[in-house]
């Protein structure tokens, strides 16, 4: 692994998002819209809804978008013959997977920062924590999101195939995070099951920004959210075979 | 200088659970250009990718420039073009190069010269999806060409390019063998051949014949090497 060779591919990896206007478009625009939505829908409701469910919403979103992103960018690389080529060369299988997780993890930084400061400028979210760790969590969930998809991208033929891990990886760990039913309230086995799930993890933190002034907590779920997307990245690296059948 | 490229002996090849190479013996010489022909699914990509280190499921011996075929020390030294154009269609030709040189530690320069060596140099800002499939393929190949690697490994590059830019190209492949490359090309268009400093003619796994064109031709008792590839098929089976 070198740092040449890894800051090679997360520049290439933005300059071809950058590119692609339109999937850049989506990537910053969408969350501040469905964020807006979200606080639209409980605005003529009494109670704090917004404040509940918003910071699970702001985790989400990275770990979402980067998941459907990687996975489908790094399959394009396996089957266009990209990654055979990488793979003849001075490449390591690192220098890849950091490539993909640092020009995410810069995007994921945008993307958050933006909805983060939508949130608590226009729809008035109340954050008691800092607000710029609220983006660190994003970031690592970005990350996170990324090191699962590098990581499925193995098991996918097609970007279709790609595409349905989504529901089969992501959906479970929304459902279970804790924004529907407190995580204390589910059944024992899935209160089990939640705990294990990353995203659950990601969601804590953000729900403690906003309720409270201390970040010892937050570190805590954060470094998780981190062995998680480390773990990822080890998968990931285990997939990419330099010899291939 | 080493006179031979590349030295296999008893190569074998497993892919998918069936043996594809059955015990190949081979030698690519330095300086010149090596011709790998043979009909589709013979096997030509599959010796490609266990020359330049990609392909699992290998027994026998491979020597390449010294070194124990896909050796670390190699992944710099030997220059690949995969049978499907491999650059990014959504950056442009000097962008797709200056990305590849400096996963290679080569400089600028470099990768200015390679797109001037295809002949690229007025598309060089054309986003490479935009390109035509000639010159596509010429792209990939220019990324094959950083930093003047001691062997270059050619998985079909003129297939689908009019006869004019296959002149060039043969031309180019000349030119790199004359500096002291060793040149491997594939084909599965037997009218190539003549166009080789020496054959590897191959039919499902097994080389039927290897020499220059002239001998092979002779050998068999034909005006061509198509019609030299037939004739020794028809003596295999008879
Ligand atoms: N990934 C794979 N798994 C299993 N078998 C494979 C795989 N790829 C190729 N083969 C088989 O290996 C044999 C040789 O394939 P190869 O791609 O080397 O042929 P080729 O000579 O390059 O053909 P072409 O001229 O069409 O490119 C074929 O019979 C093919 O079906
Ligand atoms: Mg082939």
């Amino acid at each position: 692994m070198t740092p040449r060779t890894t800051a090679a591919i997360a520049a290439r990896v933005l300059t071809q998002l950058r590119r692609d206007h339109r999937t850049l478009a989506i990537m910053l625009v969408l969350p501040c819209l469905l964020i807006s939505l979200l606080w639209w829908m409980f605005d003529d409701l009494p109670g704090d809804n917004f404040d509940r469910l918003g910071p699970g919403l702001l985790a989400m979103f990275p770990f979402i978008v980067m998941f459907l992103v990687t996975s489908v960018t790094t399959l394009r690389e396996r089957s266009g013959g990209t990654l055979e080529r990488l793979l003849a060369m001075p490449m390591g299988k690192l220098d890849f997977l950091l490539g993909y997780a640092v020009a995410f993890g810069v995007v994921a930084a945008v993307q958050s920062a933006a909805a983060v400061a939508l949130s608590v400028g226009l729809l008035d979210l109340t954050i008691a924590g800092p607000v710029w760790l609220l983006t660190v969590v994003a970031v690592a969930d970005a990350v996170l999101g990324s090191a699962l998809g590098l990581f499925v991208s193995a098991f996918a033929r097609t970007e279709f195939q790609a595409v349905q891990f989504m529901p089969a990886l992501v959906i479970p760990q929304i459902l279970l995070c804790g924004l529907f039913v407190p995580r204390s309230a589910l059944p024992d086995v899935l209160e089990a099951v939640s705990d294990v799930l990353p995203l659950s993890y990601a969601v804590d933190a953000m729900q403690h920004l906003t309720r409270s002034t201390s970040t010892a907590e937050v570190w805590g779920d954060l470094a998780v959210v981190a062995g998680y997307a480390v773990a990822g990245l080890a998968l990931g690296a285990a997939t990419l075979r330099r010899r291939s059948a | 200088m080493m006179k031979n490229a590349v030295e296999a002996t008893a190569l074998v090849v497993e892919r998918g659970g069936r043996e594809v190479l059955h015990g190949l013996d081979l030698t690519v010489e330095a300086g010149r250009v090596t011709g790998l022909l043979g009909p589709s699914g013979c096997g030509k990509s599959t010796l490609m990718r266990v020359l330049v280190g990609v392909q699992a499921g290998v027994l026998g011996s491979v020597t390449v420039l010294g070194q124990p075929a896909g050796s670390r020390t190699l992944r710099d030294r030997v220059g690949y073009v995969t049978q499907a154009p491999s650059v990014y269609d959504d950056l442009t030709v000097r962008e797709n190069l200056a990305f590849f040189a400096r996963v290679l530690g080569v400089d600028r320069a470099e990768a200015d010269r390679c797109v001037e060596v295809v002949d690229l140099g007025d598309q060089a800002d054309q986003v490479v999806g935009s390109l035509s499939g000639g010159q596509r393929s010429r792209a990939s190949l220019a990324v094959a060409l950083l930093g003047s690697p001691g062997l270059l490994v050619l998985d079909e590059p003129t297939v689908g390019l009019d006869p004019v830019l296959r002149e060039d190209l043969w031309a180019t492949f000349h030119r790199l063998a004359d500096e002291g490359a060793a040149v491997l090309v594939s084909s599965h268009v037997m009218d190539e051949a003549e166009r080789c400093d020496r054959l590897l003619l191959m039919r499902e796994g097994v080389f039927i014949a290897a020499g220059t064109p002239r001998e092979i031709a002779e050998q068999a008792g034909a005006p061509d090497i198509e019609r030299a590839f037939l004739a020794i098929v028809r003596g295999r089976a008879a």
